[in-house]
């Protein structure tokens, strides 16, 4: 057992010094009936490297890579290209295995990194502050509605969730809203070549907390955040912008430089990769320092040392749970340090030069492939408006075609029937994401195929 | 106590911190421990680390060198939110940004530089083979969404991973899709109010000992209920008749951590959980400090309702400078009906089916006869998988003779930290039996004015990550030592001798401790300068062209 270094012998004299006499007498406090003796059912004793890997490598073979397929999913995961050196400096130990940043004169590593993370996420989501990451997209964004209803006191509980929020984020904010009396208002998108701003602009009232609206939304349109920005706040509810897609933000204006009072979103596509849904890296900002104490999870602060040097520390931690308890502002108490540190290695290895070119050759790629799947007979593309993603609509339920073309090895997009299963309307829609990992070829490829199942 | 070190260090006569402070350098440098600016500080708007040579680009052959094919669309689909200011965002090179990142991780410790014994944190040894496999194609590179046909091994390691999951606790199913430890255990409340509300009792209190996790509380709180504290008795343990007697009809469950955050194993469980089910409530067990008692006993045994496991500190993933972790929650039979979707499950045929919405109420009509009381969804997708592969290597590395073998030894090092070092620390709970995985002790003896902060920051100056700081709360000062299973007879002896040296100089009102660490990269940073003018965010200005900006640090 290669990771245990303990020997027998090892194992008599620390016996001998404790005063037992055999492990049993350390477990004395475990009822006898409750005790396991003998194997595991079913479980082989240990087993070295080399069967580890092979029976993990046949489970790996089962699954069809995206590299191995011409590749269009989205919706919520992207796949971007991840530099070399990203996941060499993850895995150096002294990141990969440290822990909370607990005694920060040891742990300035850490600490300066998520205090360049937390600078770089604010610039981007257009905020004065971000904090240090949480699980994923979906949990900050319910997050958010949660530190919105902290700052209406529960005077309000409308929550306002646009038509076009992705709609597992939604489904998370409906499902700890149950829990926590806030009310919910919003459906199903209907699949317009706009936002219908409008008809959300009109659900606000008097008793409304905040508004929830992704950017660019579920459909890949761009909705009008300014002008909704407006309503919400001459209503008295702040606005919660989601993003799913951060390089996007490299081609379009910030949800802060628009009005969005919160912004969160998933930052899965700088350096984290696909991993079939997790870990993620939720990102969480807030345009204006004064909800700094509201905010949920970690913050990292600048300091100086007895020495006067500059030096980083966990901050503003009467917030949280280990001191506040069960008046903390959030349950949470991991990040997503590591996640972090890929986001973040990645975003300074782009810069604003690297990030705004891989915004633009997304965004060339993805109007290339609208274009180019508009020509195929029964295919027509619904958006005005996208960055690097958009809606399709094909005539038939998305979900069979997305299979046959799996079958025949594309993957070809998320069906709506996959997302909103419940709203037959959406079924014959889907949704096409187009990144830097997509040549020309592969849309070609895409579309040949597509034409094909369609005749 | 023999010196363990042959590196001429002993224990007992700690070196003056004045002899270190030799002359200054002109970069603020010392040899290996270097200075690093912020990368807004070095870094410029027009710099980057990427070569935005995009696929299709590169003619390997080099006969036909044209220029290759690049279509430009006709229009801009951005309409009017096209970007118009600069974000600010600096870039380096990539040996600049390597660089930058290297000689920020050594002023790190890390489990990969010596032991560290954070109680109830569980910092173990992270097997490399675990980052292999996660990082295989088959695992890293496949989308959430991708169509069920084309992921059936990565559905087959949710499957086989939530297999051993139930048979290691005892229980009935698992939920796979939390993202933490405290996401965990607000499914497994979750669960229970769901459960209570599918039989329309509206009950509003959740008991917590007092030793329990700053996250249980809150979760409690989060999920609607109102909390109320359950006091130790003189042992440490759940005081079982103050537990009962607050037992009733407005009691929706308890939250229990079994092995406890005093490290000592409750031995009341199975009646507390009768009772708890009598009185018509549920049982939830804070599984954090499962890895003392894997493959020893199972929760389920105990009359356990749910229990969420810490992946990241039972089955060793690396807990990257806090998280990711992950959480999956083990559920008796009372509560799996309203488990959070989406799970995977295995049917008769042998086949594993990933249940999601579109699939829930057929899967549940047709597989259990029932119609489907999930309480929703917690998460986007299905989980941390980049965890699952992990813990699932892990799981089979050690199989059924090393699990049994990882608690066995992790009860045995702490034990063996407990006695050593109880004639010099106070241990409060020393008499109440064996430790479990953790070893608690005080501040009593301390000389007058020094702290058990100040013994942290003077064991920082030996080398090695404090212990967790002034948890439990009951524990006047408390410290809370955690070595695991992964640690050497040989490493404990050189950390005992440490930590015996530090609570000497403690005891005896060395003052030097006071402005301790002294060997670190800093010296003691100033907390509440930092909370009272939170400065969360750089301020300045990216430098626009490729010019460095002097470092500030580095200039001094």
């Amino acid at each position: 057992m290669r990771y245990l270094p303990l020997t027998d012998a090892d194992r008599g004299a620390m016996l001998d010094a404790v005063g037992a006499s055999s492990i049993d007498d350390l477990f004395v406090d475990v009822p006898e009936a409750a005790r396991l003796d003998g194997p595991i059912r079913g479980l082989p004793t240990h087993a070295g490297e080399m069967a580890v890997e092979k029976h993990m490598r046949r489970l790996s073979k089962k699954n069809l890579a995206a590299a191995d397929a011409p590749f269009f999913l989205g919706a919520g995961a992207y796949r971007h290209h991840v530099p070399a050196s990203v996941d060499h400096i993850i895995q150096r130990g002294e990141f990969l295995t440290a822990y909370t940043p607990y005694q920060p004169e040891i742990a300035q590593g850490t600490l300066q990194m998520l205090f360049e993370f937390q600078t770089q996420v604010a610039r981007l989501y257009g905020c004065a502050v971000a904090n240090a990451s949480m699980y994923d997209g979906s949990t900050a964004c319910w997050e958010a509605v949660a530190m919105a209803s902290r700052i209406a006191r529960g005077k309000k509980r409308k929550v306002v969730l646009s038509d076009a929020l992705h709609p597992h984020y939604a489904e998370v904010v409906r499902t700890m809203a149950k829990f926590t009396d806030d009310e919910i208002a919003g459906g199903a998108p209907s699949l317009t070549p706009a936002p219908d701003d409008d008809a959300l602009i009109g659900l606000i009232d008097g008793e409304t907390s905040c508004v929830v609206v992704q950017y660019p939304d579920v459909l890949g349109r761009l909705p009008d955040l300014a002008r909704i920005a407006e309503a919400a706040h001459a209503a008295g509810a702040l606005l919660i912008a989601v993003n799913t897609e951060p390089v996007a933000l490299g081609a379009i204006q910030s949800p802060g430089e628009l009005g969005a009072n919160i912004v969160v979103g998933e930052g899965q596509a700088i350096g984290v990769g696909l991993q079939f849904g997790g870990p993620y890296l939720g990102l969480f900002a807030v345009r204006d320092q004064k909800h700094v104490r509201m905010m949920p999870g970690r913050l990292c602060g600048e300091t100086v040392d007895a020495d006067g040097k500059r030096g980083f520390v966990l901050t503003l931690s009467t917030r949280e749970q280990h001191i506040r308890r069960e008046k903390a502002t959030s349950n949470i108490c991991t990040n997503s340090g590591l996640c972090a540190l890929a986001f973040s290695v990645h975003m300074t290895l782009l810069g604003e030069k690297g990030l705004t070119a891989l915004a633009a050759e997304n965004h060339r790629l993805a109007c290339l492939a609208a274009e180019r799947l508009a020509q195929i007979p029964g295919v027509s593309v619904l958006n005005e408006s996208f960055f690097n993603e958009f809606t399709i609509r094909i005539g038939r339920d998305a979900r069979d075609v997305v299979r046959k073309l799996a079958d025949d090895g594309v993957l070809a997009g998320v069906s709506l029937g996959r997302l909103f299963p419940g709203n037959a309307e959406l079924h014959d829609a889907l949704l096409v994401c187009v990144t830097e990992t997509s040549g020309e070829d592969d849309i070609d490829a895409l579309c040949a195929a597509l034409k094909e199942v369609l005749s | 106590m023999s010196n363990p070190n042959a590196s001429g260090w002993k224990p007992g006569s700690p070196v003056s911190a004045d002899s270190f402070s030799g002359p200054a350098t002109t970069t603020g440098n010392r040899a290996l421990m270097l200075e690093e600016p912020l990368i807004f500080e070095t870094g410029s708007l027009d710099r980057t680390g990427v070569d935005l040579t995009f696929p299709g680009q590169m003619d390997l052959a080099g006969v036909d060198a044209a220029a290759p094919v690049r279509s430009e669309p006709s229009a801009s689909k951005l309409g009017k939110f096209a970007r118009k200011e600069a974000i600010g965002l600096p870039g380096l090179t990539e040996p600049e940004t390597v660089r930058h990142y290297t000689r920020l991780s050594r002023q790190n410790y890390a489990i990969d530089l010596g032991l560290f014994p954070l109680g109830s944190c569980t910092m173990k040894h992270n097997p490399r083979l675990n980052e292999k496999v996660a990082r295989m194609p088959g695992f890293a590179d496949v989308h959430p969404l991708q169509p069920v046909e084309t992921v059936r091994g990565a559905l087959e390691v949710i499957n086989e991973l939530a297999f051993w999951l139930i048979e290691l606790t005892g229980m009935h199913s698992v939920a796979m899709s939390p993202k933490a430890g405290a996401h965990g255990e607000l499914c497994g409340i979750l669960c229970i109010r769901a459960a209570l509300e599918a039989r329309g009792d509206a009950r509003k209190v959740v008991l917590v000992p007092e030793s329990a996790h700053g996250t249980n509380p809150a979760t409690a709180a989060f999920a609607g209920y109102e909390i109320e504290d359950i006091p130790a008795n003189s042992d440490g343990r759940v005081d079982f008749d103050a537990l009962k007697s607050r037992l009733g009809p407005d009691v929706a469950g308890v939250m229990i951590t079994n092995p406890s955050t005093l490290g000592l194993f409750e031995r009341d469980l199975k009646a507390i959980s009768d009772a708890v089910h009598e009185a018509g409530g549920f049982v939830y067990c804070d599984g954090a400090n499962f890895n003392a008692i894997v493959g020893k006993v199972r929760p389920g045994d105990l009359g356990v309702d749910a229990m969420h496991i810490n992946l990241h500190k039972t089955f060793s993933t690396p807990h990257g400078g806090g998280g990711p972790g992950s959480g999956p929650v083990v559920l008796s039979e009372a509560l799996s009906p309203f488990a959070p979707l989406p799970y995977a499950a295995r049917t008769a045929d042998g086949t594993v089916h990933l249940v999601e919405e579109e699939s829930a109420d057929s899967f549940a009509q047709e597989h259990f006869g029932k119609t489907l009381q999930s309480f929703g969804r917690m998460t986007a997708f299905h989980g941390q998988m980049g965890m699952f592969t992990r813990a699932l290597t892990y799981i089979l590395s050690h199989g059924s003779d090393g699990l049994r073998q990882v608690a066995e030894d992790a009860v045995l090092n702490a034990n063996y930290v407990l006695r050593q070092l109880e004639d010099v620390l106070h241990a409060p709970f020393a008499h109440s039996g064996p430790c479990m995985h953790e070893a608690l002790f005080g501040d009593k003896g301390f000389a007058e004015g020094l702290s058990t902060l100040d013994l942290a920051k003077g064991l920082i100056d030996e080398g090695f990550h404090p212990m967790t700081m002034y948890f439990p709360l009951v524990v006047h000062g408390a410290m809370l030592v955690e070595p695991t299973e992964t640690e050497s007879k040989a490493a404990l002896d050189q950390f005992i001798g440490a930590l015996r040296s530090v609570a000497e100089r403690a005891k005896a009102g060395d003052e030097t401790l006071k402005t301790a660490p002294h060997y670190a990269p800093r010296a003691r940073l100033d907390e509440t300068l930092a909370a009272r003018k939170p400065v969360l965010a750089w301020n300045g200005e990216v430098a626009p062209s490729g010019t460095p900006v002097p470092s500030e640090i580095g200039g001094q």
